[in-house]
């Protein structure tokens, strides 16, 4: 450039950097498996003392309303159940009525040993595992798992949901 | 055939025997010992036939005829004012004496005094109601029904109060396995799906140390974990980072670089 000319300024957009391009590029799957995983809505359904640890995780100190869980207290509103406690064996078929009246897509988080195999309670009267009457996402471990557990077993499932396909034909579930 | 095992007593196994093990008695003391439980005693004998009483740890013990409980409560009731019937069930001695011993614990506010009023049935006899005396008995005895298959004649509403109403089989018997028998094991699956999905979902597992680690479909190593029903690994398992590499858009990202440990609680 020759002296005293007129100096532009350089300015250059770096499209595909940088955010330059004021369109944002995804797929239909990811954005809508984005909302589902950040508006997971758990059933507000508590059995045993594990729901007092969920109770805990819903409230502000542990504040599930930051990852868009807030409960709801229908089965119709809701996409996620979490089974926290014992099932006992004349509740089982309570389970497995809420859950058949959650619309699809609905995940499950199984949390604590009872809910997981029985648990301490090897009796006459208590379901060994909730995996028997209704399909499990989640397993999550613990007599009662701590609220953090209960929040890293949403993220994991969160991450779940942005794994697969929204559009996927609903799988025959083993069970329903 | 299947070879044959005793299940009458299923429950009574102990884990080692002592040779030189007694069953430990609570002592007995005579009912003179006390004066308000000998008055007592002394106007119900002269009712009903009481074929011992006892007083074991301050309460007086009376075993009766069953025909007299009804009216053996009224007087309980009305002229020595154990107005309060806080438990009522059943025992089960069926394997020894074949019979179950019916107890009835009563309290008296006014005397500051409990005893327990007691008889035997055989297996299959009927006990009568005391619900037209004391109305807390309702419930006990629909749990005494429920939990060894006593009946209570002329009880209003003569129901299983605890088990479902389908369930077959009494939890409390002796005989009663721990675990269930075959429908109550079953009794979920029933129900809910019906007999034909038993063969679907399989047997119960009941045995708590039971360790396959070749199953991935019902059980994980911990700290090896795959997927469901694939092949077991000895590598550690990585769970990575609580978000997707890229990130996930608008919900800050969170690595377990940044993550904060507090020294104290907030």
């Amino acid at each position: 450039m020759e002296e005293g000319s007129i100096r532009m300024a350089q300015h250059q957009v770096r499209y595909l950097q940088d955010g330059g391009l004021p369109v944002a590029l995804t797929t239909v799957d990811k954005l809508v498996q984005w909302g589902r995983s950040n508006s997971l809505w758990p059933l507000t359904y508590g059995l045993a003392c594990c729901a007092i640890e969920m109770m805990a995780t819903g409230a502000s100190r542990y504040d599930f309303d930051r990852f868009g869980t807030i409960f709801r207290a229908s089965p119709r509103q809701a996409d996620v159940m979490v089974v926290a406690g014992t099932l006992t064996k004349k509740h089982a078929q309570f389970l497995k009525r809420l859950y058949d009246q959650m619309t699809e897509p609905k995940w499950v988080i199984s949390m604590g040993s009872c809910a997981n195999t029985g648990g301490m309670f090897n009796t006459y009267a208590t379901v060994q595992g909730v995996d028997r009457i209704i399909p499990v996402d989640i397993y999550l471990p613990g007599c009662a798992p701590r609220p953090e557990t209960l929040q890293y077993a949403l993220m994991m499932l969160q991450k779940k949901i942005r794994r697969e396909s929204a559009f996927q034909k609903l799988k025959p579930k083993r069970l329903v | 055939m299947r070879a044959y095992s005793n299940k009458k007593n299923a429950q009574a196994k102990p884990y080692f025997t002592d040779r030189f093990y007694t069953v430990p008695q609570i002592p007995k003391e005579d009912v003179s010992s006390d004066e308000i439980f000998a008055a007592d005693l002394e106007l119900l004998s002269s009712k009903f036939e009481i074929s011992d009483s006892f007083i074991q740890r301050g309460q007086l013990v009376m075993i009766i005829k069953p025909s007299d409980i009804v009216a053996f409560m009224k007087v309980l009731k009305d002229e020595l004012e154990y107005t309060f019937l806080s438990e009522m069930s059943a025992s089960d001695f069926l394997e020894k004496d074949g019979e179950f011993e019916i107890f009835y614990q009563m309290l008296s506010l006014k005397k500051r005094k409990r005893l327990r009023v007691k008889y035997r049935i055989t297996q299959g006899d009927a006990v009568d109601t005391i619900t037209d005396v004391f109305k807390s008995a309702d419930w006990a005895e629909r749990e005494m029904y429920d939990m060894f298959g006593i009946v209570a004649n002329n009880h209003p509403y003569m129901k299983r109060l605890i088990m479902p109403d389908d369930w077959s089989g009494h939890p409390l018997l002796k005989s009663y396995p721990l675990i269930g028998d075959e429908a109550g094991q079953w009794y979920e699956i029933d129900t809910i799906f019906g007999k034909e999905y038993r063969e679907v979902v399989g047997p119960e597992i009941r045995d708590t140390k039971r360790v396959d680690p070749k199953d991935t479909k019902n059980f994980a190593r911990v700290g090896h974990e795959v997927g469901y029903g694939e092949k077991p690994s000895n590598k550690p398992t990585d769970f990575g980072e609580f978000q997707e590499e890229g990130g996930v858009p608008l919900i800050t990202r969170f690595t377990k670089d940044n993550q904060k440990t507090l020294s104290r609680r907030k």
